[in-house]
């Protein structure tokens, strides 16, 4: 009896332990587990390539004429510019803003399940910069990019 | 504290837009105090969920890029008047928020 006891508490451990294996080598990607914690290493990172590598593990996307971005090219104040994006290929489980001259070049990445591959936020841009959204659609990164204009930077005091 | 939420939903070609706002300062930390010289605390909005008619269809990760009080907009499929949506939020102190409403598009 106690024996098959201690054999189910070794299976047990076992596949637990196997779970850990899983989560830390990738397999278990964070839009399967959806309370999964916020991406501090991405939103950390200092480079665009940084922060998508952290997120999806490589940083290789191609330009896409799928998606659409609503922006002013010009906009008056750093501290709110509002920006709006629209990726219409099939299959999108994740969009993100990236504003290349923040420190911090992440803005918001969300992650699709069921719903459509849509973003609208109103960010803050330090200056000048070039703003690219980067959209995961079947495994694969897409990109498209503008450029916008600020004549009052929005990270400051 | 309860913060202030609104939402609403509207038609955008062959999805539903649904805007978020909700009144938060979304400190970025960065920022000092200018009478004390001290950096002022970092406290902005990091996660936010969107659940249509139960279930769990978007999932953000905001950063301190965004601005203050933020207006977010997500898309919704197949969306009908009538339909349940629901949003909730957390910070990164732990603060937390929630609304529910049947949306017309």
């Amino acid at each position: 009896m106690t024996d098959i006891k201690r054999r189910t508490f070794l299976r047990a451990t076992v596949a637990s332990g196997a779970l850990v294996v899983a989560a830390g080598a990738g397999l278990l990607k964070p839009t399967q587990v959806l309370a999964a914690a916020w991406p501090s290493k991405a939103f950390g990172a200092g480079s665009v390539d940084d922060a998508l590598k952290a997120l999806f593990g490589t940083s290789a996307r191609a330009e896409s004429g799928d998606i659409k971005i609503t922006a002013n090219i010009q906009a008056e104040n750093g501290a709110s510019v509002p920006v709006a994006v629209r990726a219409s290929m099939p299959n999108v489980t994740s969009l993100g803003i990236y504003v290349h001259k923040n420190a911090q070049p992440l803005a918001a990445n969300i992650n699709v399940n069921g719903g459509a591959g849509y973003l609208r936020a109103n960010i803050k841009m330090l200056k000048t910069s070039k703003v690219e959204f980067v959209a995961k659609a079947g495994g694969k990164l897409y990109t498209k990019s503008v450029n916008i204009k600020v004549t009052a930077g929005g990270c400051g005091g | 504290m309860a913060r202030k939420m609104q939402m609403r939903a509207r038609k955008v070609g062959d999805i539903a837009e649904l805007m978020v706002r909700v009144t938060h300062p979304m400190e970025t930390g960065l920022r000092k105090d200018k009478k004390t010289g001290k950096k002022i605390p970092a406290h902005f909005i990091d996660k936010m969920s969107i659940t249509h008619n139960g279930k769990l269809v978007v999932e953000a990760d905001l950063g301190i890029a965004i601005s203050k009080n933020p207006i977010m907009g997500f898309g919704l499929k197949g969306a009908k008047t009538g339909d349940k949506v629901s949003v909730t939020w957390k910070d990164n102190k732990g603060e937390k928020g929630s609304m529910t409403k049947e949306i017309k598009v």
